[in-house]
């Protein structure tokens, strides 16, 4: 019942146990307890800065979307302003182009019928020729005919 | 064993139970059960906590693993109150050892007064105290051990001076060092003392009831007196363990808390 040497066997006991529960129970625990707990920690701040990003990236899409239907609008303008650009070239160049083939085609009807009058006029004067020849059967001298001639032609 | 005894009347009863199988008299005397059942509860602790360490998961963690962080959480608390977060390395394992090892200890007190010892007396052992916290050696090593921590901390943190000069101007200044030894002294001896003869005290009286208890129908012969005693006694013994499952817990939880303690007030810098 009195102190005695079991007192010293029971220290050794108890500093031995507390050497083997912190070995096989306190720091494999504590160490995973510790770890999950950071993991748990670093799992949240990154949720978080996830959310951050999310957030970011959402503001920059709906920005560049903006952006994007600017530009498209821009362009759209851009085009019909082109188009009508293109468009009113194309009528000049086709009036101009009608304009011309008209004169063109004019000045052929002109020559062409100048020179159906030159031939015409040839044609009347032999026919006027012949024509008088034999009506009177006889040479007409070239001077009679020379001027029957140019009587013909100021007629025509 | 207790009919062998009952000759001797309840005297004898009681005081063949409080006696240690042992070897060795006066100082040398080895108090074996001591020794045995508390290493034995230790080797329980160790075998539990290796079998807990094959299997740890962060992830997922089973009954038991959640039962050890439910009780680390808990000792890890009680420290972070004293200590806030720079308590030393050691006394969180010293914590949890003696929450653990002493509530074992202690829950061997629940253990019918007889069962052991009359199994030991058929294997031939005579004497046999199962309860290795109703042994002032057990309960006095680990109070030694603390008080030694204490004053290794009160050295380490206030510098071997400020140790001395806490015995000489405290706690009445300079003009009565004699008495601030004295007082001091006391002080610092009440820490591991009352600390040891508390658990002690508890568990040796509540051995002793257990014990009491169980002489109700100690050698009683089969008659109409015993349909009175035996209801009473098992009345009595159910209501005593259900006390006494508080008893240990608490008793287990002041060591521990007061352990903490006494080291955290050695490991202050500024305490006077």
């Amino acid at each position: 019942m009195s102190i005695s040497i079991t007192l010293v066997a029971q220290l050794i006991a108890f500093v031995a146990m507390i050497w083997l529960v912190n070995k096989y129970l306190w720091a494999p625990l504590s160490a995973l307890m510790e770890a999950r707990r950071k993991k748990i920690a670093d799992g949240l701040s990154a949720s978080e800065r996830g959310k951050h990003e999310l957030k970011l990236a959402q503001e920059r899409s709906s920005e560049l979307l903006r952006e994007a239907k600017d530009k498209a609008n821009d362009i759209i303008a851009q085009a019909n302003t082109r188009s009508n650009q293109i468009l009113e070239e194309a009528r000049t160049n086709a009036k101009t182009e009608a304009e011309r083939i008209v004169a063109q085609a004019n000045a052929e009807i002109d020559r062409e019928v100048n020179r159906a009058k030159e031939e015409l006029r040839a044609q009347v004067a032999d026919v006027a020729a012949t024509g008088a020849e034999r009506i009177l059967k006889r040479e007409v001298t070239d001077k009679d005919h020379e001027s029957a001639i140019s009587d013909l032609i100021a007629r025509i | 064993m207790a009919t062998e005894n009952a000759g001797g009347g309840p005297v004898e009863y009681i005081q063949h139970h409080l006696t240690n199988l042992h070897v060795g008299e006066g100082f040398w005397q080895l108090n074996i059960d001591t020794l045995f059942f508390s290493i034995l509860l230790g080797a329980l602790i160790v075998f539990v906590a290796m079998r807990i360490g094959r299997g740890l998961r962060a992830e997922t963690p089973n009954g038991l693993q959640n039962a050890a962080e439910g009780i680390l959480e808990f000792v890890d608390e009680q420290i972070r109150d004293s200590f806030g977060s720079r308590a030393p390395k050691i006394i969180a394992p010293l914590a949890l050892t003696i929450l653990l090892w002493v509530w074992l200890m202690n829950f061997m007190d629940l253990i019918p007064v007889d069962l052991l010892p009359a199994i030991a007396s058929g294997l031939g052992i005579e004497y046999l105290k199962v309860v290795p916290t109703t042994d002032l050696n057990t309960t006095l090593a680990m109070a030694l051990f603390v008080f030694i921590l204490t004053i290794y901390y009160s050295i380490k943190v206030k510098g071997l001076g400020g140790y001395i000069k806490m015995f000489l101007f405290h706690p009445f200044g300079k003009f009565l060092i004699p008495i601030n030894i004295v007082m001091t002294a006391i002080d610092e001896l009440a820490k591991p003392i009352s600390l040891a003869l508390r658990l002690f005290g508890n568990m040796f009286a509540g051995e002793l009831v257990f014990l009491l208890i169980a002489l109700l129908t100690l050698g009683a012969s089969i008659s109409a007196s015993l349909l009175i005693w035996f209801p009473l006694q098992v009345v009595l013994d159910m209501a005593w363990i259900a006390f006494h499952i508080l008893v240990i817990t608490l008793q287990a939880f002041i060591f521990m808390v007061l352990t903490i303690v006494y080291i955290g007030m050695a490991h202050t810098q500024d305490d006077h």
